[in-house]
């Protein structure tokens, strides 16, 4: 069976890992190889990179950071934050990343998503959404509205449309990125989940929210997640990745047990 | 010195890498003279049948692997590479090399029993699945049955023989993940994405005698 993958997350800022809580606030928290290392040989599925810096005379140090990683770290990884063109995505593909994973680039510039698909394929074009609950409106049927610029700016637009039509033009994987949940440790989003993972026919990775390992079950079981991304449940060392397994694989989740 | 074949195919860095970390001296090359010479032959990547093929005829890597192949060369497919290894590819109604026969079918379709997969099923498939060992190989030494390893892939290869199967994996329906037929050995999963298992996957290919 293909198995649920649990996929941390490291806020890198400056070539440090962070986390933020609800975006603000970040703290470092350790050395991006480090903790890479630490997550592979502890049984993480994928690792997400994140640049919360993202401006252009930190992109080098992103490469750098990307580069050390890829020589060690043999499980894929996405990289994402301040990605706008296809000169920023090939940079991180080459430099060993298995996945780009576009945002407020995406939002500017829908155009960017079907342009990675065709210059890399769409398994390596990871649309990351960030959603806020908003009432519902004419403009948001949903009742959930799209956000760039680190969950600060609302865009207008309804999170379910735009992530159908990002699948359209080619976005492989979804990642739903709660504005309300996150770093709340108060459980993934399940409503907007589990109806994105129902509308798109690609993998829908869950974000923002993760407090202790049975969030992971509901995301998977009620939502039907693909994927769930941890970050402040992991880093600071409350849970591993194989306390959480253990605990989904005895609620008849299947995950990667053995590594 | 391990050749991995340039055909302008995605990831062909992270084999590079996984070569490299395992202490084994690697080129990505289109120079039929070094994959010539090389003592094995990698042929990874992401990438669609159609372009794949039109790219190795362009640089006349197909006659070049196909030499590779009948003069007992060690030769490991990963992901397009075993795809190609087949007569045909419904991906793009592609002519493939031929090596092995069989053909290369998409998920979601239907199966050659006539049975419908899950309706809800995601294409393509991205993440770890098991592969079951369904004989005894020296490319498994070491590697648990079942073990875990990193798909990504729409289409999936149905070898005509049998005998050439060497591994099995269930995504919707059992599929044929892994092959080996005299010096070829080909997965369609990422051994060079896959952690430990794969590294050791891949570092019994660079040992076989």
């Amino acid at each position: 069976m293909l198995t649920k993958r649990i996929i941390p997350c490291l806020d890198v800022r400056a070539g440090k890992v962070t986390k933020g809580i609800a975006f603000k606030g970040n703290v470092d928290v350790g050395d991006p190889v480090e903790m890479a290392r630490f997550y592979y040989e502890g049984g993480a599925d994928e690792l997400v990179f994140y640049d919360i810096t993202a401006s252009n005379e930190r992109r080098d140090i992103m490469i750098d950071v990307v580069s050390a990683v890829a020589a060690e770290i043999f499980i894929p990884f996405s990289v994402g934050g301040g990605l706008r063109t296809l000169e920023d995505m090939r940079g991180v593909l080459l430099a060993g990343a298995e996945k780009v994973s576009i945002d407020s680039g995406a939002v500017r510039n829908p155009d960017i998503i079907s342009e990675g698909a065709r210059a890399f394929g769409s398994q390596c074009v990871v649309l990351s959404m960030q959603v806020k609950r908003v009432p519902e409106s004419e403009k948001i049927p949903s009742g959930y509205e799209i956000y760039i610029d680190g969950g600060r700016t609302p865009v207008g637009w309804d999170a379910l449309e735009w992530c159908a039509r990002g699948v359209d033009l080619g976005a492989g994987e979804i990642v739903v990125n709660s504005i309300d949940a996150d770093g709340t440790k108060a459980g993934y989003e399940l409503a907007l989940t589990g109806a994105i993972a129902d509308l798109v026919p690609v993998p829908v990775i869950a974000s923002g929210g993760a407090g202790n390992p049975q969030h992971l079950r509901d995301v998977f079981v009620q939502s039907n997640a693909d994927a769930a991304i941890v970050a402040s449940i992991t880093h600071y060392g409350e849970f591993t990745i194989e306390n959480i397994k253990t605990y989904l694989a005895d609620e008849g989740v299947d995950v990667r047990d053995t590594w | 010195m391990i050749a991995i074949i340039d055909y302008e195919a995605g990831n062909l860095t992270s084999v590079a890498r996984a070569l490299t970390h395992l202490g084994y001296e690697n080129e990505i090359t289109y120079s039929a003279e070094a994959i010539l010479a090389a003592e094995r032959v990698i042929f990874p990547g992401v990438g669609a049948a159609k372009a794949t093929m039109a790219t190795l005829k362009k640089r006349g890597l197909d006659e070049v692997l196909a030499s590779c192949y009948d003069t007992g060369k060690p030769m490991l497919g990963i992901c397009i590479g075993i795809q190609i290894l087949f007569a045909h590819s419904a991906e793009e109604d592609s002519e493939c090399l031929g090596f092995l026969p069989g053909y290369v079918k998409k998920f979601g379709t239907t199966d050659a029993g006539g049975k419908t997969p899950h309706p809800t099923l995601k294409v393509p498939q991205i993440g770890w699945n098991e592969v079951y060992q369904t004989q005894a190989h020296p490319i498994f030494e070491g590697i648990p049955n079942p073990a875990y390893f990193y798909f990504v892939n729409s289409y999936y290869p149905v070898p005509e023989t049998e005998a050439v199967v060497l591994g099995q994996t269930t995504y919707g329906l059992e599929f044929c993940s892994a092959i080996a037929h005299k010096n070829l050995i080909a997965t369609q999963f990422h051994l060079e994405k896959s952690g430990h298992v794969g590294l050791k996957m891949l570092h019994n290919f660079l040992t076989l005698r």
